[in-house]
């Protein structure tokens, strides 16, 4: 029904943008990724592969890399642990309340998340709100150092932060659930326990999937939270990839480390894909 | 819904649940709360419990000409940006909607991508191209940075939005004689009103917040949210409590507006399970 002139128009526009200001970019990236800096510091245009020898070779890299997924990784169960039973309640119990809650979760989203992680400063530090009440309570004598500038307040500061993605797909895959195939399970005589585990969480899978996804990936590459709260235990890979293309000026390093993340990321993407198709009801 | 919360086991089960979502919202809100608190703080941003409860961080908030500055900066950034996203967002979705085209798969891939992708990659690949091409960083720059990747919000509302329209209408108008233009503009565009209004918001939110992207495009001149990240380096007061206090209130009505708008247009959908559904791949 429509015609070829509508298509092109339509399409042609947004997909030269798309090819300029993302594709050229990206493209870029990868070729920058096989240059090196010369002792000047200028970028030189010879083309080999020691960048990314460099980060097989040089343990700072790749274990900063492990370190990095290891912190998403805890981000990631525990936005799950805290999201998934809360998208459950608001879906099968919340009645009417539902809606408001919904907008409750998402309301923190709103607020800017360079302040809601310098909230956690001021609750976290030697003199904060967790230490005075722990020392109140007589629980320490001496305020924890561990809850500041450790991987620990970057684990919780992301938790925070990437909770509410992990709770979106899981409620929007719960409020899809089809609620006779949860009323047949009853009726045919299953415990509520057993509902859950055999009928309601096999079918509400996607959505875990498509949580844990977000929380990893935009946790992995968070680079503001460990420079506020990580101290240098808890750097992370991206904060190597902001000193690359700050103050050590090597771009081109840097550029290899981010095209690796890069990769990484589709190949998340692709895999949670295949895993959502698997597990998909229909 | 009561036949989950049957037997005893069950409303233990439940009561067991209310009491998880009531620690999460604590978690959630609690950062927000000593956000607030320490606006009024008297004693700075450090301490416990606040001393000296006052509204000066507000006068001094008011009288603070560089804060003021980046808000304008920033405001006007999103509105730039808006713009950009839209005009390129719209027609794309349009494009996976109705056009096959070679390359289709990677186009929407491409498109999406800057929605799950950190920021710091798009930020980067993007420094890297106006540093090829010689262009200085500026305003200009960031707009274009957040242009490009808040399109793939644009894209997302808007194919949901087309997703529900009856395109017997369309076709009605066609057949009577309306050319693709006035169809667009008569038809199509004010059916997706509901879409475009909420892209439109989130967007706009989504560009006064953002840091990851900014953070390497910037020029001489800060956006709010670099502002603060230059503040929070060389240590804060309570005044940059004070503004994110005003941001969450203003945020807190452009909610109520847009759900009230939902209401209205009676649920257009909503955005979370339409920006999951379009990463996840079930768009296209």
């Amino acid at each position: 029904m429509f015609s070829r002139a509508y298509k092109t128009a339509v399409t042609l526009p947004p997909l030269l943008w798309v090819a300029l200001f993302l594709l050229l970019p990206y493209l870029l990236m990868f070729c920058y990724s096989f240059w090196s800096v010369s002792a000047s510091q200028t970028i030189v245009h010879s083309w080999n592969v020691d960048n990314y020898g460099q980060l097989l070779r040089v343990s700072v890299y790749w274990q900063t890399l492990l370190r990095s997924m290891w912190i998403a990784a805890r981000v990631t169960t525990f936005s799950l642990v805290l999201g998934y039973p809360l998208a459950y309640f608001l879906s099968f119990h919340a009645g009417k309340k539902k809606d408001l809650l919904y907008q409750m979760v998402i309301i923190p989203l709103w607020v800017s998340y360079l302040v809601r992680a310098y909230a956690w400063k001021t609750i976290l530090g030697s003199d904060g709100v967790m230490n005075t009440l722990l020392q109140y309570a007589h629980l320490t004598k001496h305020p924890l150092e561990f809850l500041l500038y450790s991987p620990f307040a970057v684990v919780l500061t992301l938790t925070h932060i990437y909770t509410p993605f992990a709770f979106l797909p899981i409620y929007a895959t719960l409020e899809h659930l089809p609620r006779n195939l949860v009323e047949a399970s009853h009726d045919l005589g299953a415990t509520p326990a057993q509902t859950f585990w055999k009928v309601i969480f096999p079918l509400s899978i996607p959505g875990v999937v498509a949580g844990a996804t977000f929380a990893f990936v935009l946790s992995l590459g968070d680079f503001l939270a460990p420079l506020l709260l990580g101290g240098p235990s808890g750097i992370m890979i991206s904060n190597i990839v902001v000193s690359l293309f700050g103050a050590a000026y090597n771009w081109p390093l840097g550029a290899a480390i981010s095209f690796c993340m890069l990769l990484l990321v589709v190949s998340l993407l692709v895999f949670s894909e295949r895993l959502e198709k698997k597990w998909s009801f229909s | 819904m009561e036949l989950l919360v049957s037997g005893t086991n069950a409303a233990s089960g439940s009561r067991w649940l209310l009491c998880h979502a009531v620690a999460v919202f604590a978690f959630l809100y609690l950062p927000i709360a000593v956000l607030i608190l320490y606006s009024f703080n008297g004693e700075g941003v450090g301490g416990f419990p606040p001393h000296h409860l006052t509204l000066d961080w507000y006068r001094t908030l008011f009288q603070d000409a560089p804060i003021w500055d980046s808000v304008l900066n920033s405001l006007q950034v999103a509105l730039a940006a808006m713009v950009i996203a839209l005009t390129f967002g719209v027609p794309a979705a349009l494009a996976l909607d109705r056009a096959q085209f070679p390359g289709k798969a990677l186009f929407r891939r491409l498109v999406l991508l800057p929605l799950i992708l950190p920021g710091i990659i798009t930020g980067l690949s993007l420094l890297m191209l106006f540093n090829v091409t010689g262009t200085k960083l500026s305003l200009l720059t960031i707009v274009l940075g957040h242009g490009t990747a808040l399109i793939s919000v644009a894209t997302t509302e808007v194919f949901a939005g087309l997703q529900k329209l009856d395109r017997a209408q369309e076709e009605a108008s066609l057949d009577l004689g309306a050319n693709y233009w006035q169809t667009f503009w008569r038809v199509t565009a004010p059916n997706l009103k509901l879409s475009i209004i909420g892209a439109a918001l989130l967007i706009f939110t989504l560009s006064m917040d953002e840091i990851a992207v900014s953070f390497f495009l910037i020029g001489r001149d800060n956006t709010l949210p670099l502002e603060i990240w230059g503040r929070l380096r060389r240590g804060i007061t309570p005044e940059i409590n004070a503004v994110s206090t005003i941001i969450f209130v203003f945020s807190l009505v452009a909610i109520v507006f847009w759900y009230r708008l939902q209401v209205r247009g009676e649920g257009a959908g909503d955005v979370g399970t339409e920006i999951v559904e379009a990463v996840e791949g079930k768009a296209a």
